[in-house]
């Protein structure tokens, strides 16, 4: 990508302009470095936690203890790939390629959702995951489908619909437990003991703690802040919890009548910056899993290549197949 | 308790079910992300395939879930492990091969069967379609490759004679025709992609067969264990 002095044309005008009317900046545009910059981090980081949130949700595919609950996994776990998909396509957008970002993801320099560093450890995470950790990256996202960034605001309004869509299934799968035997009950609440505060985590540290936001805002990346997110999220929570007859495992939680709000109780923050660390009770089978796939599939891509180099007038590449693969 | 209904649904069913979960089992594991949603694409095919075949046999869960090993009448190809990739597209080749054939002719008969394979022999060709790609990429990709795809081809050959055993109420299906012409199929995908078709016997003493009847293969007890631990876990549950 080459970067044109802007004040030699006026371009960084012309972007701040685009900004401020609350239009779209697209591909060819000028934009500052810093601004692409930060794009690519964020999208990155974004589409490594879609492949890496495969694995906690893939290790119950084979147990899946219905034909229809198995379909509806299966075809979750090949949705997150499709948002991969989407995602590594709208960071190649700004000069990026998915081979240098996987690269990052498997040699420690960038991350991914913290939240996949905790284990699957019953049918039940299943639910909480879809309920949880879903519903609080649709209250992230919703967000983004107006990022200034047009191709990741695109991708966006697509990723938004099919995570509303987990989402439900995640709540109807934990109420079918909630409502079904004493043990499935006891399940469902236990997934929900251990995920609802690593799903608050997802929002990341509080406002004055964090370290991009300021900035993203000003571009129009970011909407809302942290906290306000959190807090949005809590507050959609606590009746939906009450349905479900479960019960969020934080005694402060109670309505405050003056903020119109849940007020909640503190975050362990030592937790989420120790998972963020890597010291995560998952943190090295995950990225180690990612390694070994992609170790192992080595040989069949580089045999792709190899068979797209000597046949080029009929390139069988990857590429258009799996289109028709998504369909 | 557990029914034994004697209609083809049951055996093609079981098919669908077993190829599905093996398939299943590559989540997260694939050479690369196209191939995540793609084999998961044909995993869930298999895994509608299956529901609406055993939902013809009786009821779907306590089908998969509530039958002993000796209960199920898949054949012995589409419960060999997943293996390296190649094994798995060998596996693929030769299943959606015979699949496609079946279904073709399934769709043009009037049988319970016909409403089914007229739908599934559409995705059935996706399927083969996507072998055949992969074949043909790693048959003339490296040499590496090669090796690697001619071994997955060989160590599977044995398991293909199977697949034209007749199954008991399909008396109609001219199982030799389907089975030359898979022959043919094979013959020219391999060819086109520089690989050999296997010499080896697809019927004898040391051959595989007996899926149909309930005889299956070692791996296929600890496939079982994992689907079925948690339903079974919870006798009566609703999912």
């Amino acid at each position: 990508m080459t970067t044109i002095a802007p004040e030699d044309t006026g371009q960084e005008a012309l972007f701040d302009a685009t900004i401020a009317a609350d239009e779209r900046i697209e591909p060819r545009d000028w934009m500052p470095d810093d601004y692409r910059a930060s794009l690519v981090r964020q999208i990155a980081q974004h589409a490594h936690s879609e492949i890496i949130g495969m694995q906690p949700e893939a290790n119950w595919i084979t147990r899946a203890p219905s034909l229809r609950r198995k379909a509806i996994l299966m075809a979750k776990v090949q949705d997150e790939a499709g948002h991969g998909l989407y995602l590594y396509s709208a960071a190649e957008t700004l000069g990026t390629g998915r081979d240098e970002l996987l690269d990052k993801l498997h040699t420690g320099r960038q991350k991914y959702s913290s939240i996949f560093n905790y284990p699957t450890l019953t049918w039940a995470d299943v639910g909480a995951i879809g309920w949880l950790v879903d519903g609080a990256a649709i209250t992230n996202q919703v967000p983004l489908c107006r990022c200034s960034y047009g191709p990741y605001a695109r991708a966006m309004v697509r990723i938004c619909k099919e995570e509303s869509f987990h989402q439900r299934q995640g709540y109807e799968l934990l109420l079918t437990l909630s409502r079904g035997t004493e043990t499935q009950h006891a399940m469902a609440q236990d997934a929900i003991d251990r995920w609802w505060w690593p799903s608050l985590m997802m929002f990341g540290p509080p406002d004055d703690e964090s370290a991009h936001s300021a900035q993203s805002m000003a571009w129009k990346i970011k909407r809302h802040s942290n906290d306000e997110l959190r807090q949005r999220f809590v507050d959609i929570c606590v009746p939906q919890a009450e349905t479900l007859g479960l019960t969020l495992p934080d005694p402060d939680l109670r309505w405050n009548e003056e903020r119109g709000h849940w007020d909640f109780g503190p975050i362990d923050w030592t937790e989420f910056r120790e998972v963020l660390k890597g010291n995560g009770p998952c943190n090295d089978e995950r990225i180690g899993r990612r390694r070994r796939a992609h170790q192992e599939g080595a040989w069949v891509r580089e045999a792709a290549a190899a068979h797209a180099a000597k046949h080029p007038a009929h390139p069988p590449h990857a590429g258009t197949d799996q289109e028709e693969a998504a369909r | 308790m557990t029914p034994h209904p004697t209609t083809p649904a049951l055996p093609l069913g079981d098919d669908a079910l077993i190829l599905s979960h093996r398939l299943g089992e590559w989540a997260g594991n694939a050479p690369v992300l196209e191939e995540e949603v793609a084999l998961a694409n044909i995993a869930l095919d298999l895994l509608g395939q299956a529901r609406i075949l055993l939902s013809l046999a009786g009821d779907e869960d306590e089908l998969a879930y509530l039958r002993e090993e000796r209960h199920f009448r898949n054949v012995q190809l589409v419960e060999q492990p997943n293996g390296d990739f190649a094994h798995t597209i060998a596996r693929q080749l030769y299943f959606s091969t015979y699949q496609e054939l079946l279904y073709d002719h399934l769709a043009t008969t009037d049988t319970p069967l016909t409403p089914l394979a007229g739908k599934a022999v559409k995705e059935t060709a996706y399927h083969r379609d996507h072998a055949t790609q992969w074949t043909l990429r790693l048959g003339d990709g490296t040499d590496e490759s090669h090796t690697r795809m001619q071994r997955a081809l060989d160590a599977l050959w044995r398991f293909t004679g199977e697949l034209f055993d007749p199954v008991d109420g399909l008396d109609d299906v001219p199982w030799q025709t389907l089975r030359d012409e898979w022959t043919t199929r094979i013959t020219s995908a391999l060819e086109r992609a520089t690989l050999t078709v296997p010499a080896g016997p697809r019927h004898g003493a040391w051959t595989a067969g007996g899926g149909r009847q309930g005889l299956h293969t070692e791996p296929f007890g600890r496939l079982l264990a994992e689907m079925q631990h948690l339903h079974r876990s919870h006798p009566g549950a609703t999912w």
